[in-house]
C-alpha cells in the first residue's frame, strides 16, 4: 500500500518497529484512557478544593505529588485533568475521521470535477493553520470545549480526506471492485461493503496519530486560555496555571502535566504508526 | 443454426490515438463457445470488458438475446438485468475477490442481490458442489485458498446470477497447468450442464483448442480471422495466425526465426 501517514517532522523519526517500546506506549495508552474513565472515583481530593493555607506544598502522604499555587491537589488534578484532555482529541479525531473519509471517498470514487471541487477546498484549509483557525473561532464563539474541538476538527479533516482518497483510487482500481459491478451491485453498496472495511485500518492508525497532534494542540490552545474553561481541570490548563508555581521554585505542579501530555502524544503515534505497519504487512 | 445468444457487430474503442478495438463483429450460439485469441495489446481485453460493460465502446452494438447493452446501466433493475445476461471471470483469482469476504458471504451476497426472499443455503452447496469445492471451504477467506480454489471461486460466484453468457479474461493464465486442465474440464462440464455460453479471451492457443467451438484472432484491435476452432487452428489461412501457432514452443522451436517472421508480418 502505497498510502503514507502524515506525522509531524519531530516525531517522524521514531521508529516503532521495536517490540518495547510499542508494548510500553501501547501500555501506556490504556493507562491514560483507564485513568481518563476512573478519575470520579480514583481521585483522592477533589480538584477544585482550594486549600491556600498549604499552597505550593512538595510531595506528602496527604497529597502524594504535591498542590498547586492555589492549594489544589495535583494528582486530582492530572486524574480529572485526563478527562478532558482526551475527550477533546476524541471529539476533534471523530468529527475528522467521519467528515475526512465521506469527502475523501466521494472525491476518490466519482473523480472528475467533484474530485476537483473536493481536493481543492480541503487543500484550502491545509493552507491554514489548525491553531490560528481555533484561535479565530474561539475568539468569535467565546469560552468552552467545543469552539476549539470543531476548530481542530476542521483543519484536520484534509488530513484524512487526502489519505481516504488515494486509498480509494488504488482501491477501486482493484479488479474484486469490478467484479462487484459486473454482478450488479451499486457503487454506494460496494463502496460500503467492500471499499471502506479494506482502507479503514489505515485511515484508523492515521486518526490514532491525529488523536496524539490534536492533544497537543488543544493543550496549547488551553495554556493560552482559550480551550477549557478556567476552573475545568485540564493538562494544558495546569502548565499554564503552574508558571508561577516555577517562578516560586516549585515546578512539579507545572512538570509533571507537561511530561503527561508529551507522553500521550509519543504513546498515540507510536501505536498509530505501527498499527499501520501491520497493516501494511498484512494486505497481499 | 441455433440463435446467436451474444451479437457484437462494429465494436470500437479508442484510447487517444490509439485504436484498441476496431470494427470488431462476432456472435456467439446459445449455449456455444467462442474463444478470442491474440498476443497482449491486441483488443481482446478490452472486447471483453466491453461486452460486460467495464468499457463503453465509441460505435457498434453489444445485444444479448437481441437486447442491447449500450450506454451506461440507469438504474437497480437494469443493473441487475444486464448483470443477468453476461458475467465475467477474472484473469487473476487473487486480486478479483474482496479478501476480508468469506466464500461463503460472497455467494450470498450475489444471491441476496439477485434473487432476494429465497433460501440461500441449499442454493450455495449447490454452486459450490457445482465447482469442485466442498462445504467445507465456504468460511475460507480467499487468501486461505490456492490460486485454483480462488479460481473456482470466482467461476461459483458469476454462475450464482445465472448468466446467460460467461466471459472468461485469461481465466486459467494465472493458475499452473495441472491446476488448468481441471479448471478446463470444470468448465466444460458446467456448460455441459446449464447451458451457459463462454467467451473465452486467452492467449494460449491450447486452452482455444480444449474448451472453444470456434475462435476469432485479434491482432492490432481487429479481426483477421474466424472460422470453426478446428479449421482455424489446423489451417489458417491468414500469416498472424500460422505466427501465433508456431510461436508455442515445441522441439525443434526456432525463437529468431518467429522473430524474424513477426518483423516481417
Amino acid at each position: 500500500m502505497s498510502a503514507v501517514l502524515t506525522r509531524r517532522p519531530g516525531l517522524g523519526r521514531l521508529r516503532s518497529a521495536r517490540a518495547p517500546l510499542h508494548l510500553a506506549c501501547l501500555g501506556f495508552v490504556a493507562l491514560v484512557v483507564l485513568a481518563a474513565l476512573l478519575a470520579p472515583w480514583a481521585a483522592p481530593d477533589d480538584p477544585n478544593a482550594v486549600d491556600l493555607g498549604n499552597a505550593l506544598a512538595g510531595p506528602s502522604p496527604d497529597h502524594l505529588l504535591g498542590v498547586d499555587a492555589a492549594g489544589r491537589d495535583t494528582l486530582s488534578r492530572l486524574l480529572l485533568g485526563a478527562r478532558t484532555s482526551l475527550l477533546g482529541p476524541l471529539g476533534v479525531v471523530a468529527f475528522s475521521t467521519v467528515a475526512g473519509v465521506l469527502v475523501g471517498l466521494v472525491a476518490g470514487w466519482r473523480g472528475g470535477w467533484l474530485d476537483s471541487v473536493l481536493s481543492r477546498s480541503t487543500e484550502l484549509v491545509f493552507a491554514f493553520p489548525g491553531m490560528l483557525l481555533a484561535i479565530l473561532i474561539v475568539s468569535v464563539y467565546g469560552e468552552g470545549l467545543l469552539a476549539p474541538v470543531l476548530a481542530l476538527a476542521i483543519a484536520y479533516l484534509p488530513y484524512v480526506s487526502r489519505l481516504t482518497r488515494s486509498l480509494v483510487l488504488a482501491e477501486r482500481e482493484r479488479p474484486y471492485v469490478s467484479a462487484y459491478r459486473v454482478q450488479g451491485h451499486s457503487a454506494a453498496q460496494i463502496c460500503l461493503r467492500h471499499v471502506l472495511p479494506n482502507i479503514a485500518p489505515v485511515v484508523l492508525a492515521q486518526s490514532t496519530i491525529n488523536f496524539g497532534y490534536a492533544l497537543m494542540d488543544l493543550a496549547g490552545l488551553s495554556f493560552l486560555g482559550l480551550g477549557v474553561p478556567a476552573l475545568t481541570p485540564d493538562w494544558g490548563r495546569m502548565v499554564f496555571d503552574g508558571q508561577t508555581a516555577i517562578q516560586h521554585g516549585y515546578p512539579l505542579s507545572a512538570v509533571l502535566p507537561c511530561v503527561l501530555i508529551v507522553l500521550t502524544v509519543v504513546a498515540f503515534n507510536v501505536v498509530g504508526e505501527r498499527w499501520a505497519d501491520r497493516v501494511a504487512r498484512r494486505t497481499p | 443454426m441455433t440463435e446467436a445468444v451474444l451479437q457484437v457487430t462494429g465494436l470500437c474503442r479508442a484510447f487517444g490515438s490509439v485504436r484498441a478495438v476496431h470494427e470488431v463483429s462476432f456472435s456467439l450460439p446459445a449455449g456455444g463457445s467462442l474463444g478470442i485469441v491474440g498476443e497482449s495489446g491486441s483488443g481482446k481485453t478490452t472486447t471483453a470488458r466491453i461486452v460486460v460493460g467495464l468499457e463503453q465502446a465509441d460505435a457498434g452494438e453489444v445485444l444479448v438475446r437481441g437486447r442491447a447493452r449500450t450506454g451506461r446501466a440507469r438504474g437497480r433493475a437494469e443493473r441487475l438485468a444486464r448483470a443477468r445476461e453476461v458475467q465475467m471471470v477474472f484473469q487473476d483469482p487473487y486480486l478479483s475477490l474482496d479478501p476480508r469476504t468469506s466464500v461463503e458471504a460472497v455467494l450470498r451476497e450475489t444471491l441476496r442481490l439477485h434473487f432476494p426472499g429465497t433460501d440461500h443455503t441449499t442454493r450455495i452447496r449447490e454452486l459450490l458442489d457445482q465447482v469442485g469445492l466442498g462445504t467445507r471451504a465456504a468460511d475460507a477467506l480467499p487468501r486461505q485458498l490456492s490460486g485454483g480454489q480462488r479460481q473456482r471461486v470466482a467461476i461459483a460466484r458469476a454462475l450464482a446470477v445465472e448468466p446467460a453468457v460467461l466471459v472468461l479474461d485469461e481465466a486459467v493464465a494465472a493458475l499452473d497447468v495441472s491446476v488448468q486442465a481441471q479448471v478446463l474440464n470444470l468448465l466444460a462440464d458446467i456448460r455441459e450442464r446449464t447451458g451457459v455460453g463462454y467467451l473465452f479471451i486467452t492467449h494460449d492457443l491450447g486452452v482455444v483448442r480444449c474448451v472453444t467451438d470456434e475462435v476469432v484472432v485479434m491482432r492490432h484491435g481487429r479481426i483477421v480471422e474466424a472460422g470453426p476452432t478446428t479449421e482455424v487452428l489446423d489451417a489458417p489461412r491468414h500469416a498472424y495466425t500460422r505466427l501465433l501457432l508456431e510461436s508455442v514452443p515445441r522441439p525443434g522451436w526456432d525463437p529468431d526465426r518467429i522473430a524474424a517472421a513477426r518483423r516481417a508480418l
